[in-house]
């Protein structure tokens, strides 16, 4: 029992510093896919090409005067920023980040917790996400932020209905919540085992998830939050120091968990190609395959970033438009069309 | 038509293609993805100076004559000359004893350039009859106050053991116009 929960304390505390440190580098990242997709060089003076920029970021946050407004609402300004990145950080538990590891005939699973509802977990999760970007905007008694808070909930509750109903369309074909079960369904090598990745069976349901995805993360198409041109800094806009640091966090935070998201259940979690014919040992395969995972979801955070540097933001009614006219009849048609193709 | 370039703009119905915008979506991502390999344009600055132009006009400088007496003599041809009016001086008569330190025997007592005025036209030194102001190729640096930009004689004069270079600026085409009869004043 005791090494049970050792077990899980490191990887708790694993997790939680792979995630801090991915989000770190993902604002480091942001920079630098915004310099190079626009021709230039980006930080590049904090260290050997600006890889301490993070650090010297992090660090600027905190030396930063922590200005609280004298109207606003003080108990609820604090809150709002320690909810945004709770509930992000909260999303991590039931990604499967690896197989089993087998160290001495016991088995460690790389995941922190299997829930048989994990997929409901994660929504669930990013649900009270809103709660952070809503009460730090009303809290800040300020128009701008109202309507960057307001925008953000109005946003993520349109969209989350077309990622739940994408997700349907899914979960009819793996017939299970458990994300752990779904990425080993997309497992197998040339022995007879042979699948595909999901993203083949669900492409419309991928297409819409992933933008749903971007919807819920407050990226760029679907910026309207914070928006710098015409609300200031959004719901953002009364914060200073590191609760301003803290929302920007949750907010790499999220996509690097919608990245692992959509890597597991789209494109074979932590399954690679042909990893049951190499003939490896069982240990080796579940490292190569966190390693592909990190690949996987490195990927997804770079197109995160490669979508923000070309597309420009929407109008909010044609935001609102794609959310309930577009998306949600196409991912009611995909769960028909998933339907009557299972049932054939 | 006044150029050749404009085009007759057509409002039609998009298909069914181009309302999806997926494929446009993707035709822009290839469109920045090639940048992504793109030479960047940069130029780490301070470490990697630009290469600037042979006749480039940056800060003043106040020439001294070969035994090092200043070739100023206070005229004002500069201050009339200066459309942004940045110049100003007060001439002084030079006394006995003071042959080494001034060429004429008028000079400039004080000759102030506000640098924040300047627009570096160089229509100064062109007017100069006594070769005494040159533009160089050195960079006005910043500063913290306006009053700092105001530039007086202890910046703008060169030091006797220190003569700035204007051979950019005096090249012998100038050197060639300059001996026209009508500038033999200027000896």
């Amino acid at each position: 029992m005791i090494s049970f929960i050792l077990y899980k304390a490191i990887l708790v505390v694993v997790i939680f510093g792979i995630t801090l440190f991915v989000a770190a580098y993902s604002t480091y990242a942001e920079r630098k896919v915004a310099a190079f997709l626009q021709d230039r060089i980006g930080p590049d003076r904090a260290g050997p090409f600006g890889i301490l920029q993070p650090l010297a970021d992090g660090l600027k946050f905190i030396m930063k005067e922590e200005i609280i407004p004298n109207v606003s609402n003080q108990g609820l300004f604090v809150l709002g920023p320690s909810i945004a990145m709770l509930t992000a950080l909260m999303a991590g538990v039931v990604i499967p980040w690896g197989g089993s590891l087998t160290i001495g005939g016991e088995s460690y699973t790389l995941q922190i917790i299997d829930l048989n509802v994990g997929i409901l977990y994660i929504f669930a999760v990013v649900s009270i996400g809103v709660y952070g970007i809503m009460i730090g905007g009303w809290a800040s008694n300020n128009k701008f932020s109202l309507l960057g808070a307001i925008r953000a909930s109005a946003q993520m509750i349109s969209y989350e209905i077309a990622m739940g109903l994408s997700i349907i369309a899914l979960v009819m074909l793996t017939g299970t919540l458990s994300l752990r079960e779904i990425s080993q369904m997309q497992a197998g090598g040339l022995n007879g085992d042979w699948t595909f990745w999901n993203v083949v069976y669900q492409p419309v349901g991928f297409i819409i998830f992933l933008i749903c995805a971007f919807a819920e993360c407050n990226r760029t198409p679907f910026d309207l939050p914070e928006c710098e041109t015409e609300l200031v800094g959004g719901y953002h806009t009364e914060y200073s120091s590191m609760k301003l640091g803290f929302y920007l966090f949750a907010e790499y935070i999220n996509m690097f968990v919608s990245s692992a998201v959509i890597a597991t259940l789209y494109f074979g979690g932590y399954n690679f190609p042909f990893m049951n014919d190499l003939g490896l040992d069982q240990n080796l395969i579940t490292i190569i395959g966190t390693i592909v995972l990190f690949l996987k979801i490195g990927f997804f955070i770079f197109f995160f970033m490669w979508i923000r540097w070309t597309i420009p933001r929407f109008r909010y009614d044609q935001l609102m438009n794609l959310g309930w006219k577009v998306l949600i009849p196409v991912a009611v048609l995909n769960i028909f069309i998933s339907g009557l193709i299972a049932v054939l | 038509m006044l150029t050749n370039r404009s085009k007759l703009v057509v409002k039609k119905d998009m298909t069914f293609w181009e309302r999806i915008y997926l494929p446009a979506i993707l035709s822009g991502i290839s469109i920045t993805i090639k940048h992504l390999f793109r030479k960047s344009a940069t130029v780490r600055y301070p470490e990697k100076k630009r290469e600037i132009s042979a006749i480039w006009r940056g800060q003043h400088v106040l020439k001294r004559d070969e035994n090092g007496a200043e070739r100023c003599t206070a005229c004002g041809l500069c201050a009339v000359a200066c459309p942004a009016e940045a110049i100003t001086m007060v001439a002084a008569e030079r006394k006995k004893g003071e042959e080494a330190l001034y060429r004429e025997e008028k000079y400039a007592a004080s000759y102030e350039i506000n640098m924040l005025r300047c627009i570096f036209c160089g229509l100064c030194e062109e007017a100069c009859p006594k070769e005494a102001i040159f533009l160089t190729d050195r960079i006005v640096s910043t500063d913290y106050g306006r009053g700092q930009f105001i530039y007086d004689k202890s910046k703008l004069v060169e030091p006797v053991d220190k003569r700035i270079d204007v051979s950019k600026r005096q090249t012998s085409a100038v050197l060639e116009f300059k001996k026209l009869k009508y500038f033999s004043h200027n000896k």
